[in-house]
């Protein structure tokens, strides 16, 4: 009826469940979304099966022509259950080591944004305590480091990773360069925001104590950076896929969840394409949920609020 | 550093720079400073500059270092164009760089040392010291590639791309208009508009808005420049795929952050325009709107570099013969890396630009928000 | 339930129309995930126009509560409430009242002048007049000279102020005021005191004022409304008849301390002094 302040403890008509208020719109949404998908790719697969219906000269019903909307072999958009049908082809039915299988490709993947997450992530963190520790640096390098990232390293991929090829370095180590210069940035971001948190109270007490900065740095600055560190790792580390993925690209390569959308463009294979999707999606929130586990255990351990 | 260390480091500086005039220039034979008069007169000056850096108080020491600084890089550019030291130089020359780099580092810190009452005078050099800071990156990059003699080839200097970049202004005009007007800007637009109007009839309608919110927090970390070879498909190899890709990228951010900032106004804020008996719509542009204008702006800058990214890599799977992307792959192709260069340092001045711009409007806006007025 | 006082207020002499605000058998119960929470127990109170009424009481007594209630910024679950002879939503659309919270609660990205044209904007005002209205207000409340400033370049005390100035200038009736001063230290807010008692004779508004401070709610009021909590009720009802033009050193004077004494006692019986 109005919108008062205390609106949890008015009372209500109905009283539902917490959980319930929670979840139903986001479930409610979703379901939403999967019919609207469906009508969508009814819709729009309907040319191309009315077309070949039509030129097999094979006379149709429109059960029938529905039906060939949502399980056409190149349909310009599948039905979410043929996505799902392919994906679980594509990771259940071919062994793991196959060019063939989706988990092949996406461990290739993985591997690189490993790697660039780790260099990034350490580049990152030492770029940020310098320009902590460092006055001028502050001013005058971190500037620099935002235009850094205006810079389409993407753009440049393709080059970079010819010259790394032409002095030997091929496969994983480029890709994971070019990951580590995209997700250095929010980690650098994140960390110099985190380790200059502190009250000015607390560094007065450090003061006050005759505390080295080492010291200060140790036992203040960086146990208050983890949440803002923690905040940046989840960016960093799905920026990281994204680069690996696009690295891929440019160079046309075998493996990867990048080669195989390549692929997947070249042949048609439409529906390939979204399986691949559908796993890189599943990485990033496989990857994400790595990183919240991590945090929850190191907050465990420093009597974080559970 | 102390003051007393920096004072050392001037005096290192031009100890350095008097060492190119005994300590032999190049590896080939060639003509030392002595039988050059007129950068024997820069070399003694700008050593005599350094030392007085070393001597005076420290405001004067930063004009005066900087002044050698220009002279002794002015110096060691000139000394390059000699055919028998560039691409041979050896610490003669090099002990001269160094001690420009130890100048102009002391210049910088002594700079951002410096505490100004003028707002405006505070401002102008928050400014000059990154553009310093580049400047000299830049001369390292030209002296190091010409001193070394790496083959332009392979790595052109700042110089090399200069000219390739004033010399192909028709081409990149093109390119830039193609990749960054037509895909960027318009995608851009539509994405953030539509991902604004989406989070106002969201914050409206409160079931709305707590499904999207969680969906589209989800959707925004998920690898979306995936979809561009779909976009291709549907869309053709021209502009309109590109913009499309664009769309997806930048809506779910604005989406999710202007939700976040409707939602930041307090509780006495929507209490007050309740008692003014205000309508729903004059809350929402006097109230909720303001006060999500900070939240909106971080999107827009984030989606400013997402935009780019997706714009160029929508151009790996499929392009007319223009485009950024395009354009790059194919001069690397053909080994012509200084027009690589000149491509990249389009797209780098677009994406400052656009990201400044989008910047200063923030300011504009959202000047009094907390984390501005410090 | 209300305690029998020597000075009723006159119930029979004033007619209904007269009355700011008339309660009868308020209640209001909040459900809370620990279970009901009774916030207002059967709250009688007339408030006559002109009076300058303060709702004393610890936390949690239901003075907000009600001053809410008042505003329409919260519904009784027992009980009927006039304002001004009309039910307090109506009241509220028809801006019959203008409402100070605890914080200034300013726009920080309007100027001072563009803050107190906030209501006169949404009331449809038209420019002369909101400019009239505004120099007027800022100048009764001594901000003049500071209508191009920002919020955050004013002093707690001022912002405050700012936001009294923002609820007189649609020039309502009844003023509504929730712990104004409670933010502010204590010389800042004797000056305020004596500032709002100066206000309040010059433009005969009606003034319902909660506060948990004694000498303040003695100083400022025509009647003392004395509360206390679980449930929240009124204990006492106490009228006041100083002078007008009193100044700070009234606090002194025996009357005011006799004053201030009854309220005491009304706390202590309420139970507000104990654990």
């Amino acid at each position: 009826m109005t919108n008062s302040t205390y609106s949890e403890a008015r009372p209500a008509a109905i009283r539902w469940h917490p959980t319930v208020v929670r979840y139903a719109p986001v479930v409610v949404i979703v379901l939403a979304l999967i019919v609207i998908w469906y009508v969508a790719a009814v819709l729009m697969n309907m040319n191309i099966v009315r077309d070949a219906f039509e030129r097999n000269e094979t006379p149709y019903t429109t059960e029938e022509l529905i039906a060939g909307t949502l399980s056409a072999e190149r349909p310009l958009l599948p039905a979410p259950h043929q996505i799902v049908e392919t994906f679980v082809d594509d990771v259940f039915g071919w062994p793991v080591t196959s060019p063939r299988s989706l988990v092949y490709h996406s461990w290739v993947t993985l591997s690189a944004t490993f790697v660039g997450f780790l260099m990034g992530t350490a580049i990152g963190i030492f770029l940020a305590v310098l320009i902590v520790h460092v006055q001028s640096l502050h001013k005058s390098l971190l500037p620099w480091i935002i235009c850094s990232q205006m810079v389409p390293i993407l753009a440049v991929a393709p080059i970079v990773i010819v010259v790394l090829g032409s002095i030997g370095l091929r496969g994983l180590l480029p890709k994971a360069l070019i990951s580590a210069y995209l997700c250095f940035f929010p980690v650098t971001i994140g960390v110099v925001k985190g380790l200059n948190s502190p009250d000015p109270i607390q560094r007065d007490l450090m003061h006050t104590w005759s505390a080295t900065p080492a010291q200060i740095f140790w036992k203040l600055r960086w146990p208050s950076s983890l949440p803002f560190l923690f905040t940046s790792l989840k960016v960093s580390i799905t920026i990281s896929l994204i680069g690996a993925i696009v690295a891929e690209l440019p160079t046309g390569a075998q493996a990867g969840i990048g080669a195989r959308l390549l692929a997947g463009s070249y042949y048609g294979q439409t529906v390939q394409i979204w399986a691949a999707l559908v796993a890189a999606s599943l990485l990033a929130v496989g990857l994400i949920g790595l990183v919240s586990l991590i945090e929850r255990w190191v907050g465990q351990h420093m009597g974080a609020r559970p | 550093m102390t003051r007393h260390y920096q004072r050392i480091a001037f005096a290192l500086a031009a100890i350095g720079t008097l060492a190119a005039l005994v300590v032999p220039l190049s590896s080939e034979p060639t003509i030392g400073l002595f039988a050059r008069p007129a950068l024997l007169a820069a070399t003694l000056f700008t050593a005599a500059l350094y030392a007085g850096a070393a001597c005076v108080s420290v405001r004067l020491s930063i004009a005066v270092a900087l002044v050698g600084v220009l002279l002794g890089c002015t110096v060691t550019l000139a000394l390059l164009r000699d055919e028998t030291i560039a691409g041979y130089a050896i610490w003669g020359f090099w002990s001269a760089v160094l001690a420009n780099w130890i100048a102009a580092w002391l210049c910088v810190a002594r700079l951002a040392a410096v505490k100004l009452r003028d707002k405006i005078a505070s401002r102008a050099i928050d400014l000059a010291i990154p553009l310093l800071f580049g400047a000299f990156l830049f001369y390292l990059w030209e002296v190091a590639v010409r001193g070394f003699g790496v083959p332009p080839v392979l790595f052109p200097p700042p110089s090399l791309i200069a000219v390739r970049f004033f010399g192909s202004l028709w081409t990149l005009w093109a390119d830039f208009f193609q990749t960054f007007i037509l895909g960027v800007l318009t995608g851009y637009v539509i994405g953030c508009g539509t991902g604004f109007l989406v989070a106002i009839v969201a914050h409206r309608f409160t079931f709305l808005g707590r499904g999207l919110l969680p969906i589209g927090n989800f959707v925004s970390a998920l690898p979306i420049v995936g979809i561009a070879p779909i976009m291709v498909m549907w869309f053709g190899f021209d502009w309109p795929s590109k913009a499309a890709v664009v769309v997806v990228i930048t809506f779910f951010p604005m989406l999710v952050n202007t939700l976040a900032g409707l939602n930041v106004a307090g509780h006495i804020e929507r209490d007050l325009m309740r008692s003014y008996g205000a309508a729903q719509r004059q809350t929402l542009q006097k109230l909720y709107l303001p006060a999500a204008m900070p939240f909106i702006f971080n999107a827009l800058k984030i989606n400013s570099t997402l935009a780019f990214i997706g714009a160029i890599v929508a151009e790996f799977f499929g392009t007319p013969t223009v485009g950024i992307g395009f354009r790059i792959s194919i001069e690397a192709g053909r080994m012509a890396l200084d027009m690589v260069w000149a491509e990249i340092a389009l797209a780098a001045i677009a994406g400052m630009a656009f990201y400044g711009i989008v910047a200063l409007a923030e300011r504009a806006t959202t000047f009094w928000h907390p984390s501005y007025r410090t | 339930m209300r305690s029998p006082d020597a000075n009723p207020v006159g119930l029979s002499a004033v007619t209904a129309s007269a009355l700011a605000v008339r309660a009868q058998g308020v209640s209001l119960t909040f459900e809370t995930s620990d279970g009901e929470v009774e916030a207002l127990s059967g709250v009688d109170l007339d408030v006559a126009a002109g009076d300058f009424v303060s709702f004393i009481g610890p936390s949690g007594c239901g003075k907000t509560t009600l001053l809410r209630v008042i505003a329409d910024l919260e519904q009784p679950t027992a009980g009927t409430i006039l304002i001004n002879g009309v039910t307090p939503e109506t009241a509220r659309l028809q801006r019959h009242y203008g409402y100070v919270f605890q914080a200034p609660a300013l726009y920080p990205w309007r100027t001072i002048e563009r803050n107190v044209a906030l209501p006169l904007e949404i009331m449809g005002l038209d420019a002369a007049t909101r400019r009239e209205r505004i120099a007027h207000y800022l100048k009764l409340v001594n901000l003049s000279g500071f209508e191009r400033k920002y919020p955050w370049q004013l002093s707690g005390g001022m912002q405050q102020r700012a936001s009294i100035a923002r609820a007189l200038s649609f020039e309502p009736a009844l003023l509504l005021m929730d712990e104004p001063f409670g933010a502010l230290d204590e010389i800042v807010r004797d000056h305020l005191n004596e500032q709002l008692l100066r206000l309040w004779n010059q433009t005969e508004k009606t003034v319902v004022f909660v506060t948990h401070s004694i000498p303040e709610a003695v100083f400022l009021s025509t009647k003392i409304v004395v509360m206390s909590p679980r449930p929240g009720r009124i204990i006492d009802i106490i009228a006041c008849e100083f002078p007008r033009d009193r100044t700070l050193e009234f606090r002194e004077t025996p009357e005011f301390i006799k004053i201030a004494q009854r309220v005491r006692a009304g706390l202590r019986s309420g139970h507000s002094y104990d654990e």
